[in-house]
């Protein structure tokens, strides 16, 4: 989990991801967020978020794209 | 059939009195035969073409949902026999088998729309080379494109991708899909309806609800008036503009690109008020394409309010599955290796950025010009990125970020931005476009803003103040729908101010429209897409 | 709650209606000064009494060349013109399958010049000839075999579609005909008593075929069936205007065309001596179309023979009939008075020449 915060917190310092629980609805998270954190999740987790995952349920709190990594990661 | 032609008109009545009048459960196959005739009435080979690829997604559909089914009963049967690893490799099994009947379905699909479209242009761009090494240049076809082909096709293909994925379980009756994919009031121009959206409330039972269908006829009323008051009356300036290029620079380019502006927005917004208006008169809700898109403060905004369902198809089906792609990781992985943190995690952004773009620009028409615009549009997504920390910066020692001069400012630049990069859709070559935007700045021939040459574009005195008296209300019914719905602020008012104002709305239509003789219908300008 | 919206879309379809009739009627053109001939199609739909011994149909070469007033003076023949600018053979049918719908007539004269036009020629042709008549199935047909391709056959129901774009262009004519009209015909008759002698006319060029056209001849056989049906008699004329050239070839296809069928064809222009026609003071155009003392003459002249040949009575004994055309001879007197009072003040008649009116700053 910490490592994911630092991802996060890496694109948008002013955010407290810890407690923000609509990122997506907001619009603090645009699609190149999006992108450039899979590409690191992928590459610090070693998993692979596919499309279709890309859904605001999955991004709007740091705990739920923890959640998704951790069910993928799960799946493999 | 156009939507601003009597023959629409006329069947949209017998359409609509039909439809609350037949057994409620019929309403849809209605509809279904409905768009069907008014698709014939287009050309019948068009009925072919849909037909093609109504019937090869169909089938695409239930083979994909026939192996989840034997994935599902096989796994359930064989769940304390097989391991982990099993079932592992059975899934994988299944999901390579589904994904050979979507690729086949979109290279099928996307194959056709690709040789009606891109034929020409591609052997445009060959001879180009052939005739460099002096050899005999192929002849252009003759194919005429499917009313909405680039609309419908998107819609079918975003389907398909959805079933794939699991989204939702495919459409097992024929018609009904066959119904969602040429729904008549999308073919013309979109929006590019997602099924599980749309499916809501297109095959639902309708009675007539008074609210909801004079709210719907309110909607189509305003189209109306976008459309034939004013989209139709300043496109003669505009064609005059851009047919002479060479006459009409410097100043007059600044002119033309405007008034495109309004003719594009008026035009777009007004036949899909129409196409929303006439499915909300049905009881069939379908999704919102424009969020008052000139009053953006910048172009990754004005592209989320502009155009909306194209935007988030292209995001939802190449950019996100393109950048998420295995290939993109591992690009993305090695580019960080050897090129360093910084270019490594740009790499995904910008090859996604620049590919859906290039996939933009391209879907809007086969050549050059609106490559080179669709380019460009990613190129400045991309640049305002990178500028971001500046911004900030900027904004953190100057603090004018929440003043309404500078919040004006930014709207004024992005519209000035957008109608600049527009000029490659007037002049459609990518030359001239260039000649012209930079003759802005080299002929300051101003006076022709004065001296009565603008009287002589095609529009005369009385047609510039109705546009300018119409330019006005669209300003000023954009401005207080930023509070909420201008119907339903309306229906709070007194009946006959209500009732009078629909009144005034429908004579401005009949008395002020652009139709008839002296005035040429002019097709909208996405109808060849 | 529900009843009150259905009250109040009634009541909004009612003033939409009322609103759009109203609109119509000041969007159209009035006609009443410069191209005063799109009037005369209406004009017929006025006339109290609806039995006429003649009717003529056709072109300016009827409502030019013939004086109704004339033919009830020297002989007592009650006649009405309804003739249109430009009107073509289809128009001419049509308008007399809608006149029956009136009367019966005795005689029907139809100016053959129009047989020179085998297609729609213009939109405003169009438009004169066929918007003064009210909506019917007559009138619709006629203007399906009238439009031009640019044109569609709902505006001829509603005219407004139409007409609409010239809220731009109204004039305080178009107020002030708002809702009424002033007669310019004399039953369809179009005064000018200005004169402009024949000068040089132009040679006439040579055709590739002088063959009237097969839609000329299917509506001229629809005329013809049409008046024997009826057990009308009807008068093919070439009337004496000198240009557009008529052809030898085209009049001996009217002769044949007149034995065939058994009927009546008079080429005036043989007998303009007959006639006493003097193209130095008869024609107010140079000779296309005949003025005041012209028309006199032919209408007396064509007059003897209708009288002769079909033994049309005398109605000046009928004190009802009398009584009306007395009102249309004091009309008629009245206009000439008019016309030569104008002619003296200005030297040119003011509805009939826009243009010199705003060079000389008048408004008629």
């Amino acid at each position: 989990m910490e490592e994911l915060l630092k991802i996060l917190e890496e694109l948008h310092p002013e955010i407290d991801f810890r407690t923000h629980e609509h990122l997506i609805d907001d619009k603090i998270l645009d699609s190149f967020d999006i992108i450039t954190l899979i590409a690191e999740i992928n590459d610090e987790f070693d998993v692979a978020i596919p499309a279709h995952e890309i859904i605001p349920e999955n991004f709007n709190s740091a705990k739920a794209l923890y959640s998704l990594i951790e069910r993928l990661k799960d799946e493999d | 059939m156009l939507f601003t032609s009597y023959s629409f008109i006329f069947f949209l009545i017998i359409l609509i009195l039909l439809y609350y009048l037949v057994p409620k459960r019929m309403q849809w196959k209605l509809l279904l035969l409905g768009s069907f005739v008014f698709y014939y009435f287009s050309g019948w080979s068009n009925l072919v073409y849909i037909s093609v690829t109504i019937v090869s997604t169909y089938f695409a559909g239930l083979k994909i949902d026939e192996l989840n089914r034997r994935q599902s009963a096989y796994l359930k049967e064989n769940r304390e026999k097989l391991t982990k690893d099993e079932k592992k490799l059975y899934k994988e099994k299944t999901k390579a088998k589904q994904w050979k009947w979507l690729l086949a379905c979109l290279i099928f699909n996307l194959g056709i729309l690709a040789v009606v479209k891109y034929t020409n242009f591609a052997i445009a761009n060959i001879n180009s080379i052939l005739s460099i090494f002096r050899m005999t240049e192929l002849s252009f076809v003759n194919i005429i494109l499917p009313m909405g082909i680039s609309f419908y096709t998107f819609k079918t293909m975003g389907y398909i991708i959805d079933v794939y994925r699991g989204k939702y379980e495919p459409e097992r009756n024929i018609g009904k899909l066959a119904l969602f994919v040429s729904f008549f009031p999308q073919l013309i121009q979109g929006p590019i309806s997602r099924y599980d959206d749309l499916s809501q409330t297109l095959y639902q039972e309708h009675s007539f609800d008074p609210k909801t269908f004079s709210y719907g006829f309110e909607r189509v009323l305003w189209g109306y008036f976008k459309k034939l008051v004013i989209a139709d009356r300043i496109v003669a300036a505009v064609l005059t503009i851009t047919k002479n290029p060479d006459t009409y620079d410097g100043v007059y380019v600044f002119v033309g690109m405007v008034f495109y502006a309004i003719q594009l927005y008026a035009d777009f917004t007004g036949g899909i008020d129409i196409t929303i208006g006439i499915a909300q008169m049905l009881g069939i809700e379908v999704a919102e394409n424009f969020i008052r898109p000139f009053f953006s403060k910048s172009i990754a905004e004005y592209w989320r309010r502009w155009h909306i369902t194209m935007g988030t198809w292209f995001r939802d089906y190449i950019f996100y599955p393109l950048s998420v792609c295995k290939p993109m990781l591992n690009l993305s992985k090695f580019s960080r290796k050897h090129l360093g943190e910084n270019i490594g995690k740009r790499v995904p952004v910008y090859v996604s950025t620049l590919v859906v773009w290039f996939a933009t620009g391209i879907w809007h028409g086969s050549s050059w010009n609106f490559i080179v615009w669709g380019l460009l549009n990613g190129v400045i997504i991309l640049i305002s990125q990178e500028l971001e920390p500046l911004y900030s910066k900027f904004h953190e020692k100057v603090k004018i970020g929440d003043t309404f001069g500078f919040r004006l400012f930014q709207v004024v630049r992005t519209f000035l931005l957008m109608s600049s990069l527009r000029i490659l859709d007037c002049y459609r070559d990518v030359g001239v476009s260039f000649r012209m935007f930079f003759s802005m700045f080299t002929r300051p021939n101003f006076r022709v803003l004065f001296d009565g040459s603008l009287l002589k574009l095609g529009l005369n005195v009385h047609d510039y103040i109705v546009l300018a008296l119409g330019v006005i209300l669209m300003i000023s019914f954009s401005l207080v729908q930023r509070r909420g719905s201008v119907r339903e602020m309306l229906s709070h008012k007194p009946v006959v101010l209500r009732y009078s104002v629909y009144i005034a709305l429908f004579f401005t239509v009949l008395v002020f429209g652009a139709y008839g003789i002296g005035f040429d219908s002019n097709q909208f300008i996405y109808n060849q897409f | 709650m529900k009843k009150m919206r259905t009250i109040s879309i009634v009541i909004v379809i009612l003033v939409i209606t009322v609103l759009s009739a109203v609109l119509q009627k000041l969007l159209m053109p009035k006609y009443m000064t410069q191209i005063v001939e799109g009037a005369l199609i209406e004009e017929y739909y006025h006339e109290k009494i609806k039995d006429h011994d003649v009717i003529f149909i056709g072109d300016c070469e009827v409502y030019e060349n013939f004086s109704p007033i004339t033919l009830w003076e020297e002989y007592g023949i009650t006649s009405f013109i309804r003739g249109g600018a430009q009107q073509l053979v289809w128009h001419s049918y049509y308008l007399l399958e809608d006149t029956l719908k009136y009367e019966k007539p005795d005689v029907v004269v139809f100016s053959v010049l129009a047989m020179m036009y085998n297609e729609p020629q213009r939109e405003a042709y169009n438009r004169m000839n066929i918007d003064g008549m009210p909506l019917s199935l007559t009138k619709l047909k006629m203007a399906k075999a009238s439009m031009m391709p640019e044109e569609d056959l709902i505006t001829y129901v509603f005219p407004i579609l139409r007409f609409h774009s010239r809220w731009s262009e109204l004039t305080s004519e178009d107020f002030r005909y708002w809702f009424k009209r002033d007669q310019i015909s004399h039953n369809g008759y179009l005064m000018r008593v200005d004169v402009k002698p024949v000068g040089r006319l132009p040679s006439p060029r040579l055709l590739d075929d002088y063959r009237f056209g097969d839609k000329a001849y299917e509506y001229l056989d629809k005329i013809t069936e049409l008046c024997k049906k009826n057990g009308i008699k009807l008068v093919l004329i070439k009337s004496p205007s000198l240009y557009p050239h008529w052809y030898e070839e085209w009049d001996q296809q009217m002769v044949d065309y007149a034995q065939k069928n058994g009927l009546l064809y008079i080429n005036m222009l043989n007998d303009i001596d007959e006639i006493g026609l003097d193209f130095e003071k008869d024609t107010y155009d140079a000779g296309l179309h005949l003025n005041l003392s012209g028309a006199e003459k032919a209408a007396k002249y064509l007059g003897k023979i209708l009288q002769t040949k079909f033994n049309l009575p005398d109605r000046r004994n009928d004190e009802k009939l009398s009584a009306i055309w007395q009102e249309k001879i004091d009309y008629y007197n009245k206009m000439e008075q008019e016309q030569y009072r104008e002619l003296e003040e200005y030297g040119y008649l003011l509805k009939f020449n826009m243009r010199r009116n705003q060079e000389n700053n008048i408004n008629p």
